[in-house]
C-alpha cells in the first residue's frame, strides 16, 4: 500500500511539471505584460526596452520558465541596456513559493492576491460539494431501491435537464424566481448581490443568506448527474450475486443495503465525487460573476480581462495543483477502501 | 407397457430446425434505437431547431435580425414581436433564428476540430504504444487536469480579436466565431484520445490486424481500414455528446463576455449582459436560454440512445 | 409424520421483453428429514429456478410465481411475507451456490459474512458469532481458521472459498442444506474434496439435502432420491437405484448413455443427445422432448405426459416406458 502512494507521487510530480510547462507557454505567448503596465505611460521606445529587460521578456523563452521556476535572484540582470548585467533579480521562484507580483495591483504579491479572495471561493464549493453529495446519496439510494417509482422518473426528467442546463440559466432563473417574483409577490426574498449587506457588516447570519442562491445554482447541476451516477452504480451492485447471498442467508434488508451494497457501491462514487471536486471551481466562474461573489473565480475574470499574466498563471497553476493533489487523494483512497488492493 | 418390439418412428414433419437469421447490425441497431422514445422525441426536437435556425432565414431576412430602432426597446413579447426585443429594439425571435444557426455551426464544426484532433491523438499513442504512447498521454494528461473554462477564456482573450470578420455569401461574419470554434476543439480532445487510445490497444491484438501485416498492408492502410471503423460506435457517442457541450462552452463564454462578438449573435452571446435586466426585461435571457437548453437536453438523449443502442455489451433492455 | 418439506405444483414465469419464459412448470416433490434429494437435469432447465424461488429469490418483476405451495414443516413458504421469510433463510434453509468468487462480498472480511448470519439469526453477540465461526471454519477443514477471520475473499483458493460458503451456509445449523451446483467451477480434485466434506457434515449434523447439479456422476455417491427435470418439467422421479440401474424415461436414458465410461473402449464415439434444448419461450403442446426423442409416437407431439408411477417409488412422465428396450447402460455402481 505505501509502495503504492509512493509509486502515484512519483507519478504525480512529473505530471504537475509538464502542467506547468504548457501553461507557461501558453500565457508568455498569450500576455503582453507591457501593454499592461504600461498604459498611457510607457510609450517611449526606452522606457518600454528597459522594462523588457527587467521583466525577463528579451530572454528566450526556456530562461524565462527557469526564472520563473526558481527564480532570478541568484544571477544578475542587464537592466540599463549596457550588455553588462548588474542589476540582482529578485524574483525567488515559484519553487520556493514566489509567484512573482501583479501587474495590475502593482507590486503586490501573487500569492497575496489570490489569497485575499480564496476562502471565499472554497466556502462555496465546500458547502456546495456538501449539499451535492448528501442530497445526491440520498436521492441516488432511493431511487435505485424504489426503481420506476413516480419519484424516481421524476428525479430522472429533473437530472437529465439539470446536467443539460448551462449553470447561468439556472442562476438566472432562480434570481428570477426567488428574487424578483419573491420580492413582487411579497414573500420574502433572497439577496443576489455579493456576500453581505454592508449595511449590516459581515456576519455569519449575512453570509449564510447570501450563499443560498449560489449554492443552490452550483449544486444543481452536479447534484443531479450525481444522483443518476449513484443510481446506475447501486442498481449495478444491487444486481450482483454476493447480495442474493446475503439475502439468501436471511440478513434484513436494512443490512444488505447499507453495509453489503452500499459498501461496493462507495468505491466508484468515492471516485467521481474525488476526481470532480476542483472542477466545480470552473462552476464557480460563473456563478461568481452573477452574483457578485468576491471570489477567486471572479478574480481570474478581472485579471484575464486586463491582462495581469502573474496572478492568471498563479491561478492556472493553483487549480491544476489541485487537480492533480485531489486525484492522487482520490486514488489513495480507493485503494484503501478496495481490500483487493490494500491486501495485496 | 408397450411390447418389447419395433415401435414405428412417428416422422416429423421436415421443419428445418433452424434459427431465425440473427439481424444485421443495422437492424439490430434501429430495433434498440426506436426503444428509446425518449432518444427518438429527442431526435425530432433536434430536427424541429434544425428547421428553425435555418427556415427561419425564410421567414426573416438577417437585415431584419440586426434592425435597430431604439424607440423599441426592450419591450415585452408582443404581437409583433413574439420574443419582445432587446436593449437597442432588435426582435429576439429574428435574433433567435440567426443565433441559431451560428450557435450550431459552432457545435458542429467544433466537434469536427475535436473528432479529429482526438482520434489522431488516440490512434497514434494505441497503434504505436511505446514511447509515443507515453509521450502523447503524458501531455494529454496535462490538458486533462487543467479546467477547460478558465483556459478557454484564457484562450478567448487573447486570440479573440486576432482574425478578422469574413464575408460570405452577403453575410458578415465575425472572425471570433473561428477562434471559438478552434479553442473549443483544441481544449475537449483529450477525452476522445483516451478512449480511441484504449479501442486502439485492444483491436490491435486481434488475429485480422495479423493477417492484414502479413499480407503487406501498410500501417496507414491498417489504421484507417481495420481498426478505425472498428470503434466507430464510441466515437460516433462522444462525438454526438460533444456537440452539446460545445454549445454549452460557447455560451459560457459569450456570456462572460469573451466569446463571439459583434456583430455575429449566437444564443449565447444574446445573454451576455442580460443578467442586468433580471427584474426588468426577463425576455433578454429566458428565450435564448431556453433555446439553448432545448437543444443541448435533446443532444444528450439521443447520445444516450445512440449510446445503449451502440454498445453491443448492454443488455437487451 | 408431516414431510419436513413439500412443494406442490410449483409454476413460475418469467415476463422478458420476447415474450413469457415458462422456467418452472408445475413439480411436485417432497423431502423428509434427513433425506439427500439430486435434482439433475441440463442448464436452462428450471432447477435452479425452482429452488431459487422456494427461498423467494427470485426478482419479482420479471419473475412470477404464478401457481403452487412449498410448504416447510407445514407452513407455507410462499405465503410468508417478507420479515417472516427472512427468519426461514439462513435460518431453516440455506444455499450455496455456484461460484464462490462471486457469491461473497469482496469488500467484507469471510469472518464478518460467516458471523453475521449467526448474530442475525441467534441473537448471539459479535464476539460469541466470533468464536463460533472459528468452530465453523475447522469444522469446514480451513487450517488456521482464527487467523483467517480477517481475511478477504481474493485471498482464499478457489476450494477454501467453497467451503467457506459451506461454512457461511451451516452456521445456524439449517434443517435444509441447498446446494446449487457447487462443485462444477471447481478442480476435479477440490470438488471430490467438497462433496466429501458435504457429505460428512450432513452424516454429522443430520440435516437434508438438496444437491442440484447437471453432472450425474455426482449424484450416484450422494442422494437417495433424485429427481430428473427437463424444460421445467419433472420427467423421471424415483430413488437413486431406480433411476441408475432401471431408467426409464428416454431423457434418463440418453443422459446415462451419454456419460463417458471408463470400461468402454476408447474408440466408441461418445454418444449425445441430438438437437437443441428446447425454447422455454414457446413450449410445445406435446412433450418437450419429443423432438430430440428416440421413442417418441404419435402421442407424444399432442399431449404433454404427466408424471405416473411405474412402481412404488418410480414415476415417469412419458407415453413410452423404455423398460427393457436398451443394452445395459450403467454398471450401476458409478
Amino acid at each position: 500500500m505505501t509502495r503504492y502512494i509512493i509509486r502515484r507521487l512519483l507519478q504525480a510530480i512529473p505530471l504537475i511539471f509538464v502542467i506547468s510547462v504548457i501553461l507557461f507557454v501558453l500565457m508568455q505567448s498569450v500576455s503582453d505584460p507591457l501593454a499592461t503596465m504600461g498604459g498611457r505611460t510607457v510609450t517611449r521606445k526606452a522606457d518600454r526596452e528597459r522594462l523588457t529587460r527587467q521583466l525577463g521578456l528579451d530572454k528566450p523563452l526556456y530562461m524565462q520558465y527557469l526564472y520563473w521556476l526558481i527564480g532570478n535572484d541568484w544571477t544578475k540582470t542587464d537592466v540599463d541596456g549596457d550588455g553588462v548585467p548588474e542589476t540582482p533579480g529578485r524574483r525567488r521562484g515559484v519553487l520556493r513559493g514566489d509567484f512573482g507580483t501583479s501587474l495590475v495591483n502593482r507590486g503586490k504579491p501573487v500569492l497575496q492576491v489570490i489569497w485575499d479572495r480564496l476562502p471565499n471561493t472554497l466556502l462555496l464549493m465546500g458547502i456546495s460539494e456538501a449539499v451535492i453529495i448528501l442530497g445526491a446519496l440520498v436521492v441516488g439510494l432511493y431511487s435505485a431501491l424504489r426503481q420506476y417509482s413516480l419519484l424516481d422518473q421524476v428525479m430522472t426528467a429533473i437530472s437529465f435537464f439539470g446536467y443539460s442546463m448551462p449553470i447561468f440559466f439556472l442562476a438566472l432563473m432562480s434570481i428570477y424566481i426567488f428574487a424578483v417574483n419573491f420580492k413582487r409577490w411579497g414573500l420574502p426574498y433572497l439577496p443576489v448581490v455579493g456576500m453581505f449587506d454592508p449595511q449590516i457588516g459581515k456576519t455569519w447570519g449575512q453570509v449564510a443568506l447570501h450563499m443560498i442562491l449560489p449554492v443552490f445554482s452550483l449544486s444543481f447541476m452536479y447534484f443531479a448527474a450525481y444522483s443518476r451516477y449513484i443510481r446506475s452504480t447501486m442498481l449495478e451492485v444491487l444486481s450482483q450475486d454476493y447480495i442474493r447471498t446475503a439475502r439468501a442467508k436471511g440478513l434484513p434488508r436494512s443490512m444488505v443495503i447499507f453495509v453489503h451494497a452500499l459498501k461496493n457501491a462507495s468505491l466508484p462514487i468515492v471516485t467521481v465525487v474525488g476526481l470532480d471536486l476542483p472542477f466545480l471551481l470552473a462552476g464557480a466562474i460563473v456563478t461568481e460573476r452573477i452574483f457578485a461573489w468576491p471570489g477567486m473565480g471572479r478574480l481570474f475574470l478581472d485579471h484575464v480581462g486586463r491582462g495581469d499574466t502573474p496572478v492568471v498563471m498563479g491561478i492556472l497553476m493553483l487549480i491544476a495543483v489541485a487537480v492533480v493533489v485531489f486525484q492522487l487523494l482520490t486514488d489513495v483512497t480507493y485503494a484503501w477502501l478496495d481490500p483487493r488492493i490494500r491486501y495485496n | 407397457m408397450e411390447p418389447a418390439e419395433a415401435i414405428p418412428r412417428v416422422s416429423l414433419p421436415v421443419v428445418e430446425e433452424v434459427e431465425p437469421p440473427p439481424l444485421t447490425f443495422r437492424q439490430l441497431f434501429w430495433r434498440r434505437f426506436r426503444r428509446h422514445k425518449l432518444a427518438l422525441f429527442a431526435a425530432g426536437v433536434l430536427l424541429f431547431m434544425l428547421l428553425y435556425a435555418v427556415g427561419g432565414t425564410l421567414v426573416f431576412s438577417e437585415a431584419e435580425a440586426n434592425y435597430t430602432d431604439t424607440t423599441l426597446r426592450l419591450q415585452g413579447p408582443s404581437r409583433e414581436h413574439p420574443f419582445g426585443t432587446d436593449t437597442v429594439g432588435r426582435d429576439i425571435l429574428a435574433r433567435t433564428v440567426y443565433g441559431g444557426q451560428i450557435s450550431l455551426l459552432i457545435g458542429l464544426s467544433a466537434m469536427l476540430v475535436e473528432v479529429l484532433l482526438g482520434i489522431v491523438i488516440g490512434a497514434l499513442a494505441g497503434f504505436y504504444g511505446g514511447i509515443v504512447d507515453s509521450l502523447l498521454m503524458r501531455f494529454t494528461e496535462a490538458m486533462l487536469n487543467i479546467p477547460q473554462l478558465f483556459l478557454l477564456i484564457v484562450m478567448a482573450k487573447f486570440f479573440g480579436g486576432r482574425i478578422p470578420n469574413i464575408v460570405l455569401a452577403g453575410r458578415t461574419f465575425s472572425g471570433s466565431v473561428i477562434v471559438i470554434v478552434l479553442i473549443i476543439g483544441v481544449t475537449s480532445w483529450m477525452y476522445l484520445a483516451r478512449i480511441v487510445r484504449a479501442e486502439f490497444l485492444s483491436i490491435k491484438e486481434n488475429e485480422y490486424i495479423l493477417a492484414a501485416r502479413a499480407t503487406g498492408t501498410r500501417n496507414l492502410g491498417i489504421i484507417v481500414q481495420h481498426i478505425l471503423p472498428n470503434c466507430m460506435a464510441p466515437i460516433v457517442v462522444s462525438a454526438t455528446l460533444s456537440v452539446a457541450s460545445a454549445i454549452t462552452l460557447e455560451a459560457y463564454i459569450s456570456f462572460l463576455g469573451m466569446g463571439v462578438q459583434a456583430p455575429t449573435a449566437t444564443w449565447g452571446n444574446m445573454l451576455d449582459g442580460a443578467y442586468n435586466y433580471v427584474e426588468t426585461a426577463p425576455w433578454l435571457w429566458i428565450f435564448p436560454g431556453l433555446l439553448i437548453v432545448l437543444t443541448v437536453l435533446s443532444i444528450n438523449f439521443v447520445g444516450d440512445g445512440l449510446r445503449d443502442a451502440l454498445d453491443p455489451r448492454s443488455l437487451a433492455k | 409424520m408431516i414431510p419436513l418439506l413439500q412443494v406442490q405444483d410449483l409454476t413460475v414465469r418469467f415476463d422478458v421483453l420476447d415474450g413469457l419464459v415458462h422456467a418452472v412448470n408445475g413439480i411436485s416433490y417432497t423431502l423428509n428429514e434427513g433425506e439427500t434429494l439430486g435434482i439433475v437435469g441440463e442448464s436452462g432447465c428450471g432447477k435452479s429456478v425452482s429452488v431459487l424461488s422456494m427461498m423467494r429469490l427470485i426478482p419479482q418483476p420479471p419473475g412470477k410465481i404464478v401457481a403452487g405451495q412449498v410448504f416447510y414443516r407445514g407452513r407455507d413458504l410462499l405465503d410468508l411475507d417478507d420479515a417472516e421469510m427472512q427468519h426461514v433463510r439462513g435460518k431453516e434453509i440455506a444455499m450455496v451456490f455456484q461460484d464462490p468468487m462471486t457469491c461473497l462480498n469482496p469488500v467484507l472480511t469471510i469472518g464478518r459474512q460467516i458471523s453475521e448470519a449467526i448474530v442475525v439469526h441467534t441473537g448471539a453477540t459479535w464476539e460469541q458469532g466470533r468464536r463460533q465461526t472459528v468452530r465453523l471454519l475447522e469444522m469446514v477443514g480451513i487450517p488456521q481458521a482464527a487467523d483467517r477471520l480477517g481475511d478477504y475473499p481474493h485471498q482464499f483458493s478457489g476450494g477454501m472459498r467453497q467451503r467457506a460458503m459451506i461454512a457461511m451456509a451451516l452456521a445456524c445449523s439449517p434443517s435444509i442444506f441447498i446446494a446449487d451446483e457447487p462443485t462444477t467451477a471447481l478442480d476435479v480434485t477440490i470438488q471430490a474434496q467438497v462433496i466429501e466434506l458435504v457429505k460428512s457434515l450432513r452424516d454429522r449434523l443430520g440435516m437434508a439435502v438438496i444437491w442440484i447439479t447437471h453432472d450425474l456422476g455426482v449424484i450416484a455417491g450422494l442422494a437417495e432420491k433424485v429427481i430428473v427435470m427437463y424444460a421445467g418439467f419433472i420427467v423421471e422421479r424415483g430413488s437413486v437405484d431406480d433411476i441408475y440401474g432401471d431408467p426409464r424415461h428416454p431423457y434418463t436414458l440418453a443422459l446415462l448413455k451419454s456419460l463417458p465410461r471408463v470400461d468402454r473402449s476408447s474408440h466408441e464415439p461418445l454418444a449425445t443427445i441430438g438437437g437443441m434444448p428446447p425454447d422455454l419461450l414457446g413450449l410445445p403442446a406435446g412433450c418437450p422432448f419429443a423432438v430430440r426423442c428416440d421413442y417418441r409416437v404419435e402421442q407424444c407431439l399432442q399431449e404433454n405426459p404427466r408424471l405416473r408411477p411405474i412402481l412404488a417409488s418410480h414415476e415417469i412422465a412419458c407415453w413410452v416406458d423404455v423398460a427393457g428396450r436398451h443394452g445395459p447402460v450403467t454398471g450401476r455402481a458409478i
